[in-house]
């Protein structure tokens, strides 16, 4: 009865006022952090953080470090997605290609992109080139795994019931696996952002002439904390960003699907 | 007997069928023969295991037999084919497509006009009396729905033979009573072949006109029991004489099966 009644209350409160106590709870926690004396050296006060964007902007680097890290992220995922794609389907459609490519996933998934981005930088050379690759490489790593399960997770009955009604392996190709494998390449894209946002910071470590990683690491090396904090939370809101986005398209895509409630 | 003079519509000839499990060979079925006559209303028992769904596949075309062959119409079955309907236990709906749509799957993959695969559909949407449910989805459906939804979709296609594995099985007892009458209803308005697989003895009785009873490991027919009260059939029949009769025949030879595997 009692929890009944607690959980009408919670429902009860709309879901925007529940960002805004998310948000002022963040503050509050930001503010009793900027205070203290030790950890004050790193959280600089909200308004000074807000301030640095000023003077970022004044030095001409704000708008190009954003810009050029969306086009590396975005070009990067981009390149990531498209290959995952045929991969995945490959991999679960013809065994021999999945025995084949499934160890190299395995094997590159665990190591870092930091440590491989000088190597990349030492083939390609310096520029947007090696953080597109990065990024690529990373991205396509986790989406085709996820792709893949997604793919031979497919109902076998609706395969075969698709097969009696007159399917052929290429219409159920396009009208059943490709539409049951839906929830999977968004779970994918979901996971590819966020990777594509984590690689940026390694893909921009080398040789990088702006971007929000190579500012993080500039500003990290002239103690300049607030703008550092500035950037970082530029990150945050640009993963959020997509995540809206992509919840925007999802829920027309797989509306099909049933779902629990929570 | 009537029967006889009927065309055979469906021939197992001698099917065979051997899994290469984990555990080695296991022999599913082994010589199976039984002749359908067109129009036939088929019903298959038996204990779990002994190689109904097998059959099923193999007839369908979904499944190769080790040996042996399926004939329909006298030609053999390779692979799948529009003129044999599958009804799954699991309804196997696709749930990214509507009610229409999933009836419609079938229809368009036939080349069909759009207005003959719209019409089509209707009709069937209809038939199984969800016209109210046209644009739902399956997740918006109940058991009973989702499976009228597959056989309107299974008779949309107009198969010559309707293959159906334990289609009301997942159901309560109350939506089952209500399918088996509106298939039966249905049939006696279609006359498709249909081999019907259950579990429930009553309900082969109730639909069928011969009801064959499996035995298990390895899957044969044990025999073939002709069901002889008249239709059209209804849930009265249960109280006939014949009918529990023929049911406590049969129930007691699967019983004999069951008694068997579990040794
Ligand atoms: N793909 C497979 N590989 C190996 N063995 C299998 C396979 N499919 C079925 N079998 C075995 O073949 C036998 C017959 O299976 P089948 O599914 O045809 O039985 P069934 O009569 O339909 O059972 P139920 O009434 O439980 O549905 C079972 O013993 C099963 O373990
Ligand atoms: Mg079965």
């Amino acid at each position: 009865m009692k929890n009944k009644k607690e959980k009408d209350f919670i429902g009860s409160i709309p879901k925007w006022a529940w960002l805004l106590l998310s948000l002022l709870t963040a503050l509050v926690v930001w503010y009793f952090l900027s205070v203290n004396p030790k950890t004050g050296r790193t959280f600089k006060p909200l308004m000074e953080v807000l301030a640095s964007a000023k003077v970022m902007y004044g030095r001409g680097v704000l708008l190009k470090d954003i810009g050029s890290s969306l086009i590396s992220a975005i070009g990067g995922f981009a390149c990531g997605f498209l290959l995952a794609v045929p991969i995945a389907f490959l991999m679960a459609w013809y065994r021999p290609v999945r025995f084949i490519v499934e160890p190299w996933i395995q094997f590159i998934r665990n190591i870092p992109p930091l440590a491989y981005v000088p190597l990349v930088v030492l083939s390609v050379g310096v520029g947007r080139t090696p953080q597109i690759i990065v990024i690529c490489l990373s991205t396509f790593l986790v989406m085709t795994i996820t792709i893949f399960q997604g793919v031979i997770n497919v109902d076998e009955t609706l395969i075969k019931a698709a097969r009696v009604l007159g399917a052929n392996d290429s219409v159920i190709l396009v009208k059943v696996i490709f539409p049951a494998t839906t929830p999977f390449i968004v779970t994918a894209i979901r996971l590819g952002i966020s990777t594509a946002l984590t690689t940026l910071i390694a893909a921009e470590s080398t040789g990088a002439i702006c971007g929000l990683g190579m500012r993080i690491k500039a500003l990290a090396n002239s103690y300049e904390t607030a703008p550092m904090l500035l950037y970082i939370i530029i990150v945050g809101i640009i993963g959020m960003l997509a995540e809206k986005i992509l919840k925007y398209f999802e829920r027309k895509l797989t509306s099909w699907q049933e779902k629990r409630e929570i | 007997m009537a029967r006889e003079e009927r065309n055979i519509k469906v021939k197992i000839d001698q099917v065979k069928k051997v899994y290469n499990g984990r555990t080695g060979e296991m022999v599913a079925l082994n010589g199976v023969s039984l002749d359908i006559a067109d129009n036939e209303f088929v019903c298959v028992v038996g204990p779990s295991g002994c190689g109904k769904s097998t059959l099923l596949n193999i007839i369908a075309g979904l499944l190769e037999p080790t040996d042996g062959a399926v004939y329909v119409d006298e030609r053999k079955v390779v692979g799948t084919g529009v003129e044999r309907g599958v009804v799954f236990q699991q309804y196997a709906l696709f749930p990214w497509l509507t009610v229409k749509k999933n009836v419609e799957f079938g229809l368009k993959l036939k080349g069909l006009s759009k207005d003959e695969i719209e019409e089509t559909a209707m009709k069937y949407i209809r038939m199984v009396d969800l016209e109210k449910f046209t644009n739902a989805y399956p997740k918006e459906l109940s058991g009973g729905m989702k499976q009228r939804v597959a056989i309107a979709r299974a008779y949309a296609v107009n198969p010559e033979v309707l293959l159906m594995d334990e289609p009301f099985g997942a159901l309560d007892a109350q939506t089952r009573t209500q399918l088996q009458s509106e298939l039966l209803k249905t049939w006696e308005e279609e006359r498709k072949t249909c081999f019907f697989i259950t579990h429930d003895v009553e309900e082969a009785i109730i639909l069928a006109q011969r009801v064959v009873i499996m035995s298990a490991r390895p899957g044969r027919i044990k025999e073939i029991v002709d069901i002889d009260i008249p239709y059209p059939r209804t849930q009265e029949t249960r109280m006939d004489p014949r009918f529990i009769e023929l049911k406590t025949h049969i129930w007691s030879q699967v019983y004999q099966e069951y008694l068997e595997v579990r040794k």
